[in-house]
């Protein structure tokens, strides 16, 4: 199968995560749609790597993981203590600090 | 089958190391120290690492080597940034440690986890419990903001981006007095952070895919030879533009500063303002001037008209506000416009100046957040600009101090602004884009009318009746001050030595 299909499928998967970051109101939501992007990139790479013909993409896609769970643990520490304070993970409902 | 055993010049790293060892370290305490020694052992622990990965810089003075198989840079401009960083760190660090200010006894939360106005945090505000979870927090920020500059390679920058952002995003919402402001700032600085991160990981894959390497030399090389679709790596490019501007914050990606700076504790606040824009731009001249160097034909238009709509903007934005730290978070999206103006020089001059602008901005930030934890009522800090008129009545000294930050910030000469934006602005000129220049100093002239502005409330205005006190800075306070004065008033009158030391620093290797 031609590589450049799995590009395809990595740009289309960004995308998706990119409009739910901007278009979703639950934050756990837009929190998955970031890890959405983050794996496309890991698609990405891998595939570069498989097209480069080199193993240096397929290393990157570990790092990735690694840094997306340590993102999830502070992530999720900062919306569970913003749900418990305020009953509501919508993003509309932070808008004390607006001017 | 052969393995290549990878080398570590484990003593060009050394500085990085001995602020994250510091900072594994502080983790340690918190599980196996007393409650009531931890707060001493944090502070000598971080003050400690501090100075010593200082010196371990200065030794490495003049070294100029790729490091880490590629993966860290130790030259000129990393060492003096790291310097740069370790010392406002220094600043940072002596703020967070205060705890003559507040009533409660220092800026940050007893109890993160307690839910603002429960019996459970009024049980741990009672119990005088202080927790110091946040001194290991700024040193493992710390160690990878001074990672960032030094990164190699672009996985390498990923890692450090995140090892500097996660930690803040947490130390934002750490603080003891209007607790939902403070929960709100660190969910809208992660939320738009990791957005921010996910575009720079999606445009290093691109360029990987262009160059088939991720390290800077690689991606150079690859772009002088031409090695593949153009499109894939100007899309690339883009992409991590778009990540680090946002870490300077940049107009359009300027959205979560002045919430952040409001919402986040005022000590956080300064080492933030002041550290992360010196390790991004970093991060933002070694890529540009090492890695797409041979692209500049294609990002140089791009960044010089971010580079005018964040002057423009910023200036614009902060003259209508009327929190101090909201006015000091857009002043501090002016001055990103200010240094992108000395990146898109692309010469000698142009980093010269970045990185002189970079140490000055760095410490007149510093010392400006340092004073707003000073003028406090009942409720904590007084950040209203109204409740600012008539300080120098009450404190003639503080406010003294405050004006030769805005002073600085507003680029009049014998200050530290002054040199900076004047080296910023030659080098911009002496490259032909005499247009940014035009911009950049209409744009200094408003941003001086709204410090002066600040600075005539305070001497001129009356002071109100149930105006702010002026609280007498404590040892750390003051010392975190005067260091900030000091090198602010050190760079305008004489920077010469340091103009000579960034002169013979100022070269990337590669």
């Amino acid at each position: 199968m031609n590589p450049a299909n799995y590009l395809f499928v990595s740009a289309l998967l960004f995308t998706i995560g990119a409009l739910g970051v901007l278009t979703r109101r639950n934050s756990i939501v837009i929190f998955m749609c970031v890890e959405l992007m983050l794996n496309a990139a890991n698609l990405a790479f891998v595939t570069f790597a498989r097209i480069q013909g080199n193993l240096d993409g397929q290393v990157i896609a570990f790092f990735t993981m690694v840094v997306a769970a340590c993102e999830v643990v502070v992530g999720l520490a900062i919306i569970v203590s913003i749900y418990r304070s305020r009953r509501s993970a919508s993003v509309d409902d932070v808008n004390l600090l607006k001017f | 089958m052969n393995f290549h055993v990878p080398v570590i010049q484990y003593a060009e790293v050394l500085p990085i190391l001995i602020v994250l060892g510091a900072a594994v370290l502080g983790v340690l305490v918190e599980a196996f120290i007393p409650r009531s020694l931890r707060y001493v052992f944090q502070v000598v622990i971080s003050l400690g690492s501090i100075l010593l990965a200082f010196v371990a810089v200065v030794r490495l003075h003049g070294t100029s080597h790729v490091a880490v198989e590629g993966s860290v840079v130790v030259d000129g401009p990393t060492l003096f940034l790291q310097g740069t960083l370790l010392l406002l760190a220094i600043g940072g660090v002596l703020l967070i440690a205060e705890r003559g200010l507040d009533t409660g006894g220092s800026a940050f939360t007893a109890h993160a986890a307690t839910l603002p106005g429960s019996e459970a945090e009024r049980t741990a505000l009672a119990s005088g419990i202080i927790q110091t979870e946040v001194f290991p927090l700024t040193l493992f920020a710390l160690g990878g903001m001074l990672l960032f500059p030094a990164a190699g390679d672009l996985v390498t920058m990923f890692v450090a981006l995140e090892v500097l952002s996660l930690p803040l995003y947490l130390m934002s919402g750490l603080a003891r007095r209007r607790r939902l402001l403070s929960q709100e700032a660190a969910l809208k600085y992660f939320l738009l952070g990791a957005f921010s991160s996910a575009f720079f990981l999606y445009g290093s894959a691109l360029i990987y895919g262009y160059a088939g390497t991720v390290s800077l030399s690689g991606i150079r090389e690859a772009i002088s030879s031409n090695a593949g679709n153009d499109l894939v790596l100007l899309m690339g490019v883009a992409l991590v533009t778009v990540g680090l501007l946002f870490k300077v914050s940049a107009v359009p990606f300027h959205a979560w500063t002045p919430d952040v700076y409001q919402g986040a504790p005022t000590p956080v606040t300064a080492f933030m303002a002041a550290c992360t824009k010196v390790a991004a731009f970093g991060a933002i001249l070694r890529l540009f001037y090492v890695g797409l160097s041979g692209l500049r034909w294609d990002w140089r238009p791009m960044l010089s008209g971010v580079a005018i709509v964040t002057m423009v903007l910023g200036v614009i934005w902060a003259l209508t506000q009327t929190d101090m730290k909201r006015m000091l978070a857009y002043s501090s999206i002016a001055h990103a416009g200010f240094i992108l103006t000395g990146v898109v020089a692309v010469n000698k001059a142009g980093l010269e100046g970045s990185l002189f602008y970079l140490a000055a901005y760095g410490f007149t930030t510093i010392g400006a957040f340092a004073i707003v934890t000073l003028v406090r009522d009942s409720t904590g800090e007084a950040t209203h600009l109204s409740q600012w008129s008539g300080l120098a009545r009450r404190s003639p000294l503080v406010a003294s101090t405050f004006a030769l930050f805005l002073l600085a910030y507003a680029g009049i000469p014998l200050t530290s602004g002054f040199v900076a934006k004047f080296a910023v602005f030659a080098a911009a000129y002496s490259s032909g884009s005499s247009a940014l220049v035009i911009v950049g100093v209409l744009s200094s002239a408003i941003a001086a009318f709204f410090y002066i502005r600040v600075i005539v409330l305070m001497f001129f205005a009356e002071p109100k009746e149930d105006g702010p006190t002026v609280v007498v800075p404590p040892i750390m306070t003051t010392a975190a001050i005067t260091l900030a004065a000091s090198v602010t008033l050190v760079l305008g009158v004489m920077p010469s030595s340091v103009l000579d030391l960034i002169k013979s620093a100022a070269r990337f290797t590669f």
